[in-house]
């Protein structure tokens, strides 16, 4: 039997897309499509969770599951699924106002767990869907169009935030350089344990200083060439190690460090790539098997629990033991 | 010596001095003995010091509920004394170590001042105010039995050669229960069958209760003669347990595999109990398994459980008031996605953080409208530890069938109580999976409509059954529409399952009607049921009792039809208002003639509620009467 390949018309749907035209959440959703046809994975097999806002909407236009959740609470819907049935390609989206805001709890927490799923965080600074209020990765004193006044708060550094609460793989995109956030978005799925990938991702219509023209150069002068230079550049490109390598607690420290110095550069170099990648603890699934030795094969989603309509889970030991 | 058919025993003391374990141990021993046993426990928001007591009521017949009235008070402490010795009956024996007797009522600084005051009352005197006084008010009726428990236990750590007396303290709890037995005539060899069911692998922790035990048995028998044995015992097969033990073994049976919550008075019991049992025998030789998740949060508690249902899991959450106030969101979502998840509600008593660790049911009304907009759901409460086990499988079936959250109503009394309920039946445990498909032909649709308003539904990661949820209004597929006809037509094949529910339900399942071809009907719900049976047949069976099982859809025309053949209906319930009488004029248009209700916290006691029936079939014409009995 041929097995059929997937190409990446499998992955659309025909639900009209309502983004503003030049959004920067269409380079996201296109890049998680190309993703799933490079890794071929069948449709059935992946589930998409999102929050609320204009990311929410992206499962609509993906055909794999979708499940579009609360403002705040993708993260426990995905656990939930993942967890039941780890089986399950679990991706989590959703803006920066639902993870960090309103989700900040759940964010902090999913790190104490180390699940195997990836989250991409669109972060644009704006609510955009209520028109335009600062979101927690808007930086102080900034105005974008739709505020009163400069945004009176300090921004959260989600890049610093995911690596103190304990996410294994943390990286930064841009949704413009679609060939690169491809690759992040597969490497953050491939990785083993919980991955986290903070996409910025220009609002056009509510924010008008973060801009795409301002990511790509504009008034940022090259004192060499005198000619106007892309604000973002790539850790890879200046031989950026993200890996913990051995796993010793001193390598641990110093690739956190490393990676905390690195995400608070801004305004003229805004690095994108990899920050850091530990592959070393026990994920959460095999904390589970450690107490459940068959629970890949046998999770609680695919249990058989009836026969014939009458249980078969017999509580008699129990019984005897109250 | 009398001869009894029941006795209503009680212990106290400082929390944490091992009150509950000593409680638990006198209650397995009379157990062990074939007594049946309500048991009651009482206790501060507190780790350490605050009072706490356990009332275990013991009878040859089935009992249901508690009683103020105390037969029996094991005092290991002088406060125990000085609150409850009001409630001491006559002929009542009294258990305590003479070296309490100059304890003076200001001494207790754990006694705040309305009890103290309540205590002077009982006292008629601020001069006259130490345990030797309090128990001299009651000599005459009473038989005081003086045991040195700190003597006996100094003998102990001799024998035993323990130096340090103080490692042996909370032994002496384990020697009041023996000296009760004692009493009671009851065998010594139930105190040391009970001590090794409760401590289980402690090998040492068993040898010394059993030598304490000993001890004071037969010091107690020497010195004291019996005062109290029990005419028979109970031929029935029974099983000892909690509520929320009912309910975890009811999910386990149920086939629910995914657990979540955040710790909250009075609900962890049941996930720790499940976390602890978590792998599952199946009759057929395979094992099961059961992920249990503590949660950062309520918020995620819901909508974790509710991801692991839309996975396939049979998933449910457990928790109290102010737990569930957070996941009003997350229960609309669910409603709107039809996502069959359970919720496990142990009521306590509120508002806001209000009595942490004490009993109301002032949680019905929100139960029922809790969460943005309309959606259906189920409510259903249970009226004991029985019902529980049965119910938490019906709703873990309702909530597939009609492919909605189901809310199982309970509150604290359930939780805590104590008792002993015939050996559940667990031959023939029906699970409906309702329209839960293993496989897809052709185009899936998750919301296709339907007649009833039911579509098929699939586990997360079939093939050919992709499918999509939202918040949002949504069309077959479960994608986002604002289309002022579809939303129509969404709306109202959802409702339309609240219709489909009330046709296929049993009016067993709806209510249950204790039909004592009176022409008075006292009306229930959920806890108080134990207290009413118990006070009817104390009234040689003047009242009907109609229990109501199904709050939400509310089953109207059933309880219309029975309520249309009595003359008189009272209404008996543990919050301010009479929820359940708002319930009942709502959807039935009938007005209840009285209401009973009680809010301080204590749950309703059988003589209570006794004197409560009495004055109305006395022609009281106090419409509303509140309980307030209690300490």
């Amino acid at each position: 039997m041929v097995s059929k390949r997937f190409t990446i018309a499998d992955y659309k749907t025909s639900v009209h897309n309502d983004w503003c035209p030049g959004c920067g959440d269409f380079g996201i959703l296109n890049s998680i499509q190309m993703v799933l046809t490079e890794m071929q994975l069948p449709n059935h097999k992946v589930a998409i969770f999102s929050g609320i806002g204009c990311s929410g909407k992206t499962p609509h236009y993906i055909n794999v599951n979708g499940i579009h959740t609360l403002h705040g609470r993708v993260l426990p819907y995905a656990i939930g699924a993942k967890l039941a049935n780890p089986n399950l390609e679990v991706i989590a989206v959703g803006g920066d106002g639902d993870g960090l805001g309103i989700g900040a709890g759940h964010f902090v927490n999913i790190g104490r767990r180390n699940i195997d799923l990836t989250y991409i965080i669109f972060d644009n600074g704006v609510y955009g869907l209520t028109k335009g209020q600062a979101s927690p990765t808007l930086k102080l004193g900034i105005k974008t169009k739709s505020l009163p006044n400069p945004n009176i708060n300090q921004n959260i550094n989600p890049i610093a935030l995911a690596l103190v609460a304990g996410f294994t793989f943390i990286a930064r995109a841009y949704s413009y350089d679609i060939k690169h956030l491809k690759d992040v978005i597969r490497k953050a799925i491939e990785h083993k344990g919980l991955a986290f990938i903070d996409v910025l991702q220009p609002c056009p219509t509510y924010n008008d200083i973060y801009t795409r023209e301002w990511f790509a150069g504009e008034g940022n002068m090259d004192p060499t060439t005198m000619k106007e230079r892309s604000r973002v550049y790539k850790l890879e490109d200046e031989n950026y190690d993200p890996i913990v390598h051995e796993g010793s607690k001193e390598e641990i420290n110093l690739k956190m460090a490393q990676a905390i110095a690195k995400s608070n550069e801004w305004d003229n170099r805004i690095p994108i790539g990899v920050f850091y990648k530990n592959e070393h603890g026990y994920i959460y699934e095999e904390r589970i098997e450690s107490r459940i030795s068959d629970y890949k094969e046998n999770p609680p989603a695919l249990q058989k629990i009836e026969s014939n309509g009458i249980s078969i889970a017999s509580i008699k030991s129990i019984l005897q033991l109250l | 010596m009398n001869i009894i058919n029941e006795l209503s025993w009680v212990t106290g003391g400082p929390q944490g001095s091992g009150v509950d374990t000593s409680a638990n141990i006198f209650a397995r021993a009379c157990y062990l003995a074939g007594l049946h046993i309500y048991g009651k426990r009482e206790y501060h928001s507190n780790i350490k010091g605050e009072h706490s007591y356990f009332t275990i009521r013991v009878s040859n017949k089935t009992i249901r509920s508690h009683l103020d009235r105390i037969d029996m008070l094991v005092a290991l402490d002088a406060e125990t004394i000085f609150r409850h010795l009001s409630y001491v009956s006559k002929g009542a024996s009294i258990i305590y170590d003479s070296s309490l007797n100059d304890k003076r009522l200001e001494d207790i600084n754990t006694i705040g001042d309305v009890a103290r005051r309540r205590i002077e009352t009982f006292l008629k005197s601020k001069n006259k105010n130490s345990v030797k006084d309090m128990l001299d008010s009651v000599r005459d009726e009473c038989s005081i039995c003086s045991i040195p428990f700190n003597e006996l236990l100094s003998q102990l750590a001799a024998e035993r050669g323990e130096s340090m007396l103080s490692r042996l303290t909370r032994v002496t709890n384990i020697m009041s229960v023996a000296s009760s037995l004692a009493l009671l005539d009851l065998d010594v060899k139930y105190i040391h069958d009970a001590i090794k069911s409760i401590f289980k692998s402690k090998t040492n922790v068993i040898a010394l209760n059993i030598d304490a035990a000993n001890k004071a048995y037969n010091y107690t028998k020497a010195k004291y003669d019996i005062s109290k044995r029990f005419v028979s015992k109970s031929l029935d097969n029974l099983i000892l347990l909690q509520g929320t033990q009912a309910a975890a073994l009811g999910k386990i049976s149920a086939g629910c595999r995914f657990q979540t919550y955040y710790p909250i008075t009075p609900a962890t019991d049941e996930s720790e109990f499940l976390e602890s049992n978590q792998i599952i025998s199946n009759i057929d030789g395979t094992k099961g398994s059961l992920v249990v998740i503590q949660t950062e949060d309520e918020i995620s508690a819901i909508t974790m459980a509710t991801g692991a249902a839309i996975a396939g899991a049979r998933s449910s959450t457990s928790t109290s008031g102010p737990g569930f106030s957070l996941m009003a969101e997350g229960l609309s979502w669910a409603g709107m996605n039809e996502v069959p998840v359970v919720i496990t509600l142990y009521q306590r008593a509120g508002p806001s953080t209000g009595l942490p660790t004490r009993h109301e049911q002032g949680d019905l009304l929100f139960a029922i409208n809790a969460g943005h907009g309309e959606f259906p759901r189920a409510v259903i409460a249970s009226g004991d530890v029985e019902e529980i086990y049965y119910d938490t499988i019906r709703a873990f079936n309702y909530a597939e069938r009609y492919q909605m959250p189901v809310i199982h109503i309970l509150d604290k009394a359930l939780a805590n109580s104590l008792v002993t309920c015939k050996v559940y039946d667990t031959s023939k445990i029906k699970i409906d999976r309702g329209l839960l498909i293993d496989s897809v032909n052709g185009d899936y649709k998750r919301f296709r409509l339907s007649d009833d308003g039911i579509s098929t539904r699939v586990r997360l990661g079939t093939e050919n059954g992709i499918f999509w949820n939202t918040g949002d209004e949504h069309d077959e597929y479960g994608h986002i529409t604002e289309d002022p006809e579809m939303r129509d037509i969404m709306m109202e094949k959802r409702m339309k399952k609240l219709d489909t529910m009330l046709r296929d339900l049993s009016n067993e399942e709806k209510a249950i009607f204790y039909d004592n071809n009176s022409d008075k009907t006292i009306i229930t719900w959920g806890s108080p049921k134990g207290a009413i049976l118990d006070a009817i047949s104390m009234l040689d069976n003047t009242f009907n009792m109609l229990q109501i099982k199904l709050l939400q859809p509310f089953p109207s025309s059933y309880i219309s039809e029975v309520l249309s053949n009595t003359q008189m209906v009272i209404d008996v319930e543990m919050n301010y208002s009479a929820q359940l009488a708002k319930l009942i004029k709502l959807y039935t248009n009938k007005e209840v003639d009285y209401r009973i209700v009680k809010y301080n916290g204590r749950p309703i006691s059988a003589d209570e509620l006794y004197y409560a029936l009495s004055n109305i079939i006395n022609g009281s014409k106090e419409r509303r009467v509140v309980l307030r009995n209690g300490v």
